[in-house]
């Protein structure tokens, strides 16, 4: 994984697993308090104290076709590497939240990267779910629901591929208005 | 008009589209369209499958095939990430490994357009004995 937004891809596979039907993703940077926070939360089924306790280790999963997993403690690494951690707060039938932070200006902080092709990709493969993505720095916020575009365009998928580049720039133009740098 | 910025903007370069040529009405069904399902778990993410769902959305798209592109989840063939299944219409899937740009794009040209296999397939069992009688 080289950029965080292919993280939080990883990450949100996660979430579809657990059959939610919301999935929010926020980020916070600041570079008044050098702090980047990357939040992602579901609605989905959440999961029982014994496994939240272990569930950063490489050899617990809840496949069946290997017994390997690999998507959160990568994460964790990667927060770790640059100064910050990773926690998740879940429960049965409440669904669940992961927050990540990074020291923003850590020199072995990964870039953002392309975190508007990252939603388009799941939006348009997932159309039943509905997406929230939220970004906030020193500059401003800027907020992007899956559910109001569709609403808003009067369509039930996103399976128009110009149409999905056009929101990927729509994304990445909104982003570097309130400054957000990193994205490729 | 240069920049989209918001959805005000979206909708109207989508009206600007369709009063051009768009009227293709995508009827949503996967019994008559290619399906194809890029395997997008940490294995296959680390080893680029955005980019090749990415390149599967917009050519298909380009090259007016009607298709559906999703996500699945893996399916045990990490050392051949990244791995792309593809249904054709009435035949059973096929899985591809090592899947590069230049790849998919054999893919689509010889195997969804021709119905012609390439190298590389996994071969992958989907039935069992007793699904077979």
């Amino acid at each position: 994984m080289l950029t965080l937004a292919l993280n939080i891809l990883d990450i949100v596979q996660n979430s579809i697993r657990a059959k939610a039907s919301e999935i929010s993703v926020d980020i916070i940077e600041s570079k008044k308090t050098d702090l980047l926070e990357i939040g992602v939360g579901d609605n989905g089924k959440g999961m029982p104290e014994e496994l939240l306790s272990k569930v950063t280790d490489p050899f617990v999963t809840t496949r069946t076709t290997r017994k390997i997993g690999m998507g959160l403690p990568l994460f964790k690494y990667q927060a770790n590497l640059a100064g910050g951690d990773l926690s998740i707060e879940s429960g049965e039938g409440k669904g669940t939240r992961v927050k990540v932070t990074f020291i923003l200006g850590h020199v072995d902080r990964q870039p953002l990267g392309d975190i508007a092709g990252v939603m388009t990709i799941l939006m348009s493969a997932n159309p039943e779910i509905s997406f929230l993505y939220s970004h906030k720095t020193d500059n401003g916020d800027y907020r992007f629901s899956s559910v109001e575009t569709k609403e808003y365009l009067g369509i039930k998928n996103f399976n128009d591929s110009h149409l999905l580049m056009d929101i990927k720039e729509m994304i990445n133009e909104n982003l570097k208005d309130i400054g957000v740098s990193d994205l490729n | 008009m240069s920049q989209i910025k918001s959805l005000a903007d979206l909708k109207k370069k989508r009206e600007e589209i369709k009063t051009g040529l768009d009227l293709r009405v995508k009827a949503i069904d996967p019994e008559n369209h290619v399906q194809v399902k890029v395997a997008m778990a940490t294995c296959g993410i680390a080893s680029g499958a955005k980019p090749i769902m990415e390149f599967f959305v917009e050519q298909l798209d380009r090259r007016n095939i009607p298709g559906i592109v999703t996500q699945t989840g893996c399916m045990g063939y990490c050392f051949a990430e990244p791995t792309v299944e593809i249904k054709l219409p009435g035949k059973d899937p096929v899985v591809f490994g090592y899947v590069d740009l230049k790849r998919a794009d054999l893919i689509i040209e010889k195997y969804i357009k021709e119905g012609e296999l390439i190298d590389g397939i996994i071969p992958v069992n989907y039935e069992t004995i007793d699904s077979k009688e």
